[in-house]
């Protein structure tokens, strides 16, 4: 049953009853951190994984691509039939070290080749069938922090928020810039104007207005704090991703209770002359990637950490006539950890003759690293969240 | 609840607020009749002839240049999005354009071809104030519509469910009202339905399954037309219809025996759209305290509101693409064919700071200042591109606005704002330091008043 209370707040009255309603929220006791966090890092565009971990072995992949295949010998080889693509040297050598595992062809059931429609399949954790408003870290929110409104338990380095952080009740938290934001919320205005508010329920959507006002001022301090306290020193790349990446690191080390981390790079949609587009995008990508984690492992963060690199589609196998590949399906999903069990590529090569109208075939439901995400890398039962039991996984 | 209050309450939710052209005494019956009678014209959304591009031109054209127009057919597509937002501040068919808008939520198409959406929006407009039946026939036989949900790929032989299966849950009846073998037989009965090289509706006769179909029960040679019949029969569309309006205009908390009711009349009525919304206007159950101030805007709708109560115009409104997409709502953009989510699925953290900013930022002719998402295939170039033009270029139209307030005294001008800008019937008091050394003119208290009032978290409710 929901309280009706009616407050028409005048006078000295009206601060002392709203103020307090505000910091009783913020206030909740925390659920118990376990210390442990996941990083996603999106690939937008659809990345061509063929070219990304490129069965150099495979005929077929040479016959589909005669002039986008990488040749055997730029192959950065990680065993007998597979390798990275040459700008990837960052990922090869937290390959060798054991800090990588990989899926191949994972996807799901009738694959939607629009970015769009099947970004949000993966921001949602839907059907492809079914529209859900809700993403599945918002979820984990909502489901889980039930009686917290700690924005900042879900961070994304960006001006706005994914949909995949966005929850029924609560949503994670944008920032790109920490000091930037709080310098921004301390406007005056802010604080004036929740002194002078006239709430009539508490259930209302002014108060869920104000309520949000009230955790983007208090996330903004948070992530302030942290970010100060031991802002990483390490070298990152000078872009996009690799100033995200260090702002995050930076959190990390900061002592930041977030679980998860979003963090998104976008050009991987290469109709056009692939070649030159990938060498550039993954030798920052490569190169933010291992900063990132040799970061966390030199502050002995890198053991509680996950990383997940995923885009929304692979490309068809075969090249089209202007030297580049056009949308596809299944593809694969790239997990980083300072503590793995297993390590390495962990299943099959995807079947580059065996296809569904030139694509691949998916081997691996994508929620299924989600549900191990959840799971095992930051202890929360997954089926709620996921709309189902998916199965874990055993790379951690 | 005084008649002001009423009227306020009336024109946000069946309009877009108070024109900066209303007359300050205009009256409840006034605005009311008004509403239903100025609907009459139906202003076009329209652009040059040489700016269109037919889909059987472009078959022929090579990849590169198809690129290149498709490139510029996305470009008018925004244009026609800037176009529609000016005539939504600005008409005085109200209703239509409102009405408009939340069938664009219902009927929701994301095409990049200008042409389709040209075309797909006009119908939605003209058909929005008549009777739900021919809006939905109509909608169901547009090229976009048969494009986005693979109508066009619906032949005999190897049927395509999605348009059949969208239909009945999204258009009509919802969810769990119809079968599997439903929307089996459904989609035979829509197969041939296309489009044709000059991009027009068309039946295909040799690709259409002529046979019997189960449908509902009833077994006949069914055609498309007849599904929609079929549909429009059903009870649960009036439910599902009414109630989607109920929420929309009323309420998000539903009170079923009041929908009932609503809906049994609309499917009496052979479904007249003003006749629904005019019983909801002309209720007294719609003009209660737990039914204002209870829609969260949505970002068209705020942008929109500000544009019509300010009489803003734009020098160059592009930035308003930008502050679209960064508020989640870009029109002819919807997230899939379920809409916007609306309510609460507008506020984050991001998006919340962002409202409040935007009226200064308009009277101030500041930045947006923020780097945006990229959207479907757009290269990253041509967002990042973007980013440096989101500078506001636009002029308020200050003398009109201070003029409805030239009666008020000083100590009424914030009571009378706030009525005049906020739904709530509570509104905020005054800040006590405001204007304490009287350093503002009169004309400067008013701007910097309404500015303020603008920016609050009340004025995101209608």
């Amino acid at each position: 049953m929901k309280r009706r209370q009616f407050l028409q707040l005048s006078g000295l009255s009206s601060t002392a009853l709203l103020i307090p309603g505000f910091l009783k929220a913020l206030e909740t006791p925390r659920t118990a951190f376990t210390g442990k966090r996941v990083v996603i890092i999106q690939l937008s565009g659809g990345n061509d994984g063929l070219n990304t971990l490129i069965p150099f072995s495979n005929d077929a992949y040479y016959q589909a691509r005669p002039k986008l295949a990488i040749p055997a010998n730029q192959v950065l080889r990680l065993n007998d039939e597979a390798g990275f693509h040459p700008a990837l040297s960052g990922w090869k050598s937290l390959y060798d070290e054991g800090f990588m595992s990989i899926y191949n062809a994972v996807g799901y059931p009738h694959p939607d080749r629009s970015h769009f429609r099947s970004m949000d399949i993966w921001h949602t954790a839907s059907n492809s069938d079914e529209y859900l408003n809700t993403g599945w870290i918002g979820r984990l929110l909502d489901s889980n922090c039930q009686g917290t409104d700690h924005a900042w338990y879900a961070i994304e380095a960006d001006d706005t928020l994914s949909l995949a952080m966005k929850g029924a009740h609560k949503s994670g938290f944008a920032v790109k810039d920490a000091a930037r934001l709080h310098a921004a919320m301390k406007d005056p205005y802010y604080t004036s104007i929740q002194q002078t508010a006239a709430i009539s329920s508490e259930e209302s959507e002014l108060s869920f207005l104000y309520k949000t006002l009230a955790a983007t001022t208090s996330g903004s301090d948070y992530i302030y704090e942290k970010s100060k306290a031991k802002p990483s020193s390490s070298f990152y790349p000078q872009n996009e991703l690799g100033k995200s990446l260090k702002d995050i690191a930076g959190l990390i080390q900061g002592g930041a209770e977030t679980k998860v981390y979003y963090t998104s790079i976008s050009g991987f949609d290469t109709h056009v002359r692939q070649a030159e587009t990938q060498q550039r995008l993954f030798n920052l990508l490569g190169d933010a990637v291992k900063s990132f984690c040799t970061d966390l492992k030199n502050s002995g963060d890198f053991n509680d950490t996950v990383v997940m690199v995923f885009s929304e589609f692979g490309r068809r196998v075969k090249q089209n006539a202007s030297n580049g590949t056009d949308h596809g399906t299944a593809n694969s999903v790239f997990l980083f950890n300072g503590a793995l069990k297993n390590a390495g590529i962990q299943n099959a090569m995807p079947s580059l003759t065996q296809l569904d109208d030139g694509d691949l075939i998916h081997q691996l439901d994508f929620r299924r690293i989600y549900a191990t995400l959840l799971e095992k890398g930051i202890d929360y039962s997954s089926e709620a969240i996921l709309g189902r039991k998916f199965d874990v996984l055993d790379f951690i | 609840m005084t008649e002001a209050q009423k009227t306020a309450h009336l024109l946000r939710r069946f309009g877009f607020g108070f024109s900066i052209k209303d007359a300050e005494s205009l009256s409840f019956e006034e605005a009311r009749n008004r509403l239903f009678t100025s609907n009459e014209q139906l202003e076009e959304l329209y652009l040059q002839e040489e700016e269109r591009v037919t889909m059987s031109a472009l078959r022929t054209m090579s990849k590169e240049e198809r690129k290149e127009i498709l490139d510029d057919l996305a470009a008018n597509v925004k244009k026609l999005n800037l176009q529609w937002i000016q005539i939504m501040g600005k008409a005085d068919g109200q209703l239509r354009e409102k009405m408009s808008l939340f069938w664009h939520g219902h009927f929701a198409v994301r095409m990049r071809g200008f042409a389709q959406v040209e075309s797909y929006i006009n119908t939605l407009r003209k058909y929005s104030l008549g009777n739900f039946g021919d809006l939905l026939m109509a909608i169901s036989k547009e090229p976009a519509m048969l494009r986005f949900l693979n109508n066009v790929q619906n032949k005999k032989n190897s049927p395509n469910e999605n348009f059949a299966r969208e239909v009945m849950e999204l258009f009509t009846l919802g969810r769990g009202n119809y079968t599997e073998q439903d929307i089996k037989e459904a989609a035979r009965a829509f197969t041939g339905w296309g489009v044709n090289d000059s991009d027009e509706f068309e039946l295909k006769i040799n690709q259409h399954d002529n046979g019997n179909k189960t449908i509902f029960g009833k077994t006949g040679n069914w055609s498309g037309e007849d599904v929609i019949r079929m549909l429009l029969e059903k009870e649960e569309t009036a439910l599902f219809i009414t109630r989607k309006i109920y929420r929309y205009f009323v309420n998000t908390e539903v009170d079923e025996q009041r929908v009932n009711e609503l809906a049994k009349a609309f499917r009496d009525s052979n479904y007249h759209i003003p006749g629904l919304l005019k019983m909801i206007a002309e209720s007294d159950w719609f003009y209660t305290e737990k039914n204002i101030g209870t829609h969260i805007k949505s970002p068209v709708e705020l942008i929109v509101e500000l544009n019509r109560t300010f009489g803003i115009s734009y020098e160059n409104p592009q930035p308003l693409l930008a502050v679209q997409r960064v508020l989640g709502q870009t029109l002819f953009f919807p997230p899939n064919v379920s809409g916007w989510a609306g309510g609460r699925n507008w506020i984050d953290n991001s998006t919340l700071i962002t409202r409040m900013n935007l009226p200064r930022k308009l009277a101030e002719a500041g930045g947006l200042e923020m780097s945006m998402k990229s959207m479907d295939d757009e290269a990253p170039n041509e967002f990042q591109k973007a980013q440096g033009k989101n500078t506001f270029n636009c002029r308020f139209n200050w003398e009109a606005f201070e003029n409805k307030f030239k009666q008020q005294k000083e100590e009424e001008l914030w009571t009378a704002l706030c009525a005049h800008l906020l739904s709530t019937l509570h509104p905020p008091k005054l800040p006590n330091h405001w204007n304490q050394d009287g350093a503002l003119t009169r004309s400067e208290n008013i701007r910097q008043m309404a500015l303020y009032i603008a920016r609050l978290p009340e004025y995101q409710l209608a």
